[in-house]
């Protein structure tokens, strides 16, 4: 600023706009834990890499690593949204699950292999996943029930209901477009459609989030409800918002899951859901709400999976990797705990806070 | 003249409980009208109907004598009226500029303001210009609201406040839970905002403050307001008097 003017007489420097150099710890330390999670996915990479040059850091290798990660980083855009309004969302895994479902069934419904076909397939895992995302949305914000019960209940519901839609049994309805050229395919050379999507959609959620008015919305909800709900947000509506999106993320993963495995993965979701919260917080987005970013995220579920990758390939049992993970996970939140005690105010009663302030301090200065 | 914001006979009950019992009330525009009264006189349901937070079962509402209803905050704060809420009602994760606009964001011109990106730099200037007004303690634009001091906090909160409210701006206790210090900074942010020509209303218990800062001092008691001073032609025992009802005793 380089207006330096006195205001009413009284001299600037207690009054006014000083320099915005000057970040605050809070930003600090922040901006280090996403440089710190980079860093470690730097030095987890270089380590494979020092000890098996010859097939971890291969471009096929890399191709596997981004064909794992890609759907996981697709539900982590959704699960980033709500854990930063302070929610939780454990029901993406049935989700994922009811939306390749019900694809499957409009697929094998109108029958044919062709482009048609797997459009209208998709549009319905889209519309379904979008739709359960709402009731999750509705319950949390509207109904009033904590998110962890909400999303735990309707993950068993919505998996007993693809179970019983199904008889238990996979359904082998993908088409045949849907397998060679998303789940199989290449957009050039080694790189794989399903990276690319995935990609889209990651860079997508980051627009979203941290250039929008959406995005800077779900972050204030998420700091202090109830102050947006006084200056006239729409906080309800924001929250069901947000858990849509969750299911839709979870709906564009149901149908690449189906052109993956060529078939439903009714068994195989269990963990997807803490997984996707597992890199969610490792990648420093808080539980405590308001604060996280994409980005973070998406490295945070790279840790994981590269993790994997690499224990296999240098003869380690891939066991490890929860291990890893799991010691991971509580570092990330004794950090994000530690953050929030050392900013003091983020999130505590603001009345409280200035009231130590006043015996604690002479002024504000 | 007609006053800022007037309400006439206001009434307001909760089951058999008469929270208000045709309360009158008036602010003027660049003065600061004091509302006090002990615990359980009628206050905060008199604030929250005039901020559209509640509605009355009787009564009117004017702004420059032109009757309003409040159905909604929404409402309230259309007609030009603002609420500095005890607690603040910041986020503590976002920075000044963004708990300055939350709720209001400016939108970018044309698709891309549909598209729902933001104008930060018209929304930094609005705010550099709020802050400056009052000169408000704000050190950082950037810094997260959430690492400040109370003091400075208390700043961007009356900044806002004070600049959305074209008419009429309430005080809930401002300095409730300050030290020494920033009480006087809040005390010299309200005489600011009466001096851009705005009513403030300044609801608090400490009876000194009350005289130090307002121009004219109403006393509520038992859902009604019975009395209106000049703040200079009153005293301490006068304004407890009337409050505790001693007055009316010794009158009687």
């Amino acid at each position: 600023m380089s207006q330096n003017l006195s205001v009413n007489g009284e001299p600037k420097s207690d009054f006014g706009i000083m320099e915005e150099e000057k970040l605050s710890i809070l930003k600090k330390i922040a901006a280090m834990q996403t440089f710190q999670i980079l860093g470690i996915l730097v030095v987890i990479t270089a380590i494979f890499s020092a000890l098996a040059p010859d097939s971890f850091a291969t471009a096929f290798n890399l191709r596997n690593v981004v064909i794992n990660v890609s759907i996981f980083a697709i539900l982590g855009v959704g699960m980033t949204f709500v854990i930063i309004t302070a929610g939780i969302d454990l029901s993406v895994g049935s989700v994922l699950v009811f939306s390749s479902v019900m694809a499957c069934k409009a697929i094998q419904g109108m029958g044919g292999q062709g482009w048609g076909t797997t459009l209208v397939g998709t549009l319905v895992a889209l519309v379904v996943a979008t739709l359960w995302g709402a009731i999750n949305g509705w319950l949390v914000a509207v109904a009033k029930v904590p998110a962890f019960i909400v999303t735990l209940g309707t993950s068993l519901a919505i998996l007993g209901v693809s179970q019983i839609i199904t008889g238990g049994i996979d359904l082998r309805g993908a088409t045949d477009t849907l397998v060679n050229k998303i789940g199989f395919g290449n957009v050039y050379s080694q790189v794989p459609v399903l990276g690319i999507i995935s990609l889209v959609v990651v860079v997508a959620g980051g627009v979203l989030l941290h250039k929008t008015h959406f995005g800077l919305t779900t972050y204030a909800v998420g700091s202090n409800a109830e102050a947006c709900r006084r200056v006239g947000i729409k906080v309800n509506r924001h929250l069901i918002l947000v858990y849509s999106l969750m299911g839709f993320t979870a709906g564009i993963a149901g149908i690449l899951s189906l052109a993956m495995y060529q078939q439903t993965t009714i068994a195989g979701q269990s963990t997807t859901a803490l997984t996707v919260v597992a890199g969610v917080v490792i990648g420093g987005t808080s539980l405590f709400g308001g604060y996280g970013s994409i980005f973070g995220t998406t490295v945070g579920l790279l840790i994981p999976i590269v993790l994997q990758a690499g224990f296999i390939i240098i003869g380690v049992v891939p066991f490890w990797q929860n291990v890893v993970v799991g010691v991971f996970l509580v570092a990330a939140v004794y950090v994000d705990t530690a953050r929030r005690e050392a900013a003091d105010g983020g999130g505590k009663s603001l009345k409280k806070r200035s009231y130590k302030e006043s015996i604690s301090r002479k002024g504000n200065k | 003249m007609s006053y800022a914001l007037e309400a006439r006979e206001i009434l307001r009950h909760y089951g058999h409980v008469e929270a208000l019992r045709g309360c009158n009330f008036t602010v003027k525009a660049g003065e600061v009208t004091a509302l006090i009264g002990d615990n359980g006189a009628g206050k905060s349901t008199l604030v929250r109907i005039l901020s559209g937070t509640e509605q009355p079962n009787g009564g009117e509402i004017l702004i420059e004598g032109k009757p309003v209803v409040f159905d909604s905050p929404a409402a309230a704060r259309d007609a030009g009226i603002e609420t500095v809420f005890q607690d603040l009602a910041l986020c503590p994760h976002l920075n000044a500029v963004q708990n300055m606009y939350l709720g209001r964001e400016v939108p970018r011109k044309g698709l891309m303001g549909k598209l729902g990106f933001m104008d930060y730099d018209a929304m930094r200037v609005g705010s550099e210009d709020a802050f400056r007004d009052l000169g408000a303690t704000v050190r950082s634009l950037t810094a997260n609201v959430g690492s400040m001091s109370g003091g400075q906090r208390q700043s961007i909160a009356v900044a806002r406040s004070a600049a959305w409210a074209s008419k009429v701006l309430f005080f809930d206790e401002p300095t409730a839970a300050l030290g020494v210090v920033q009480k006087k900074n809040v005390l010299d942010l309200v005489r600011r905002v009466r001096d851009k020509g705005i009513g403030v209303v300044f609801i608090s218990h400490s009876m000194p403050e009350v005289l130090d800062i307002a121009d004219r001092v109403q006393v509520m008691r038992r859902g009604r307001t019975i009395a209106d001073y000049k703040a200079s032609e009153t005293n301490l025992e006068e304004l407890v008097g009337a409050m505790t009802g001693r007055l009316d005793e010794v009158n009687n």
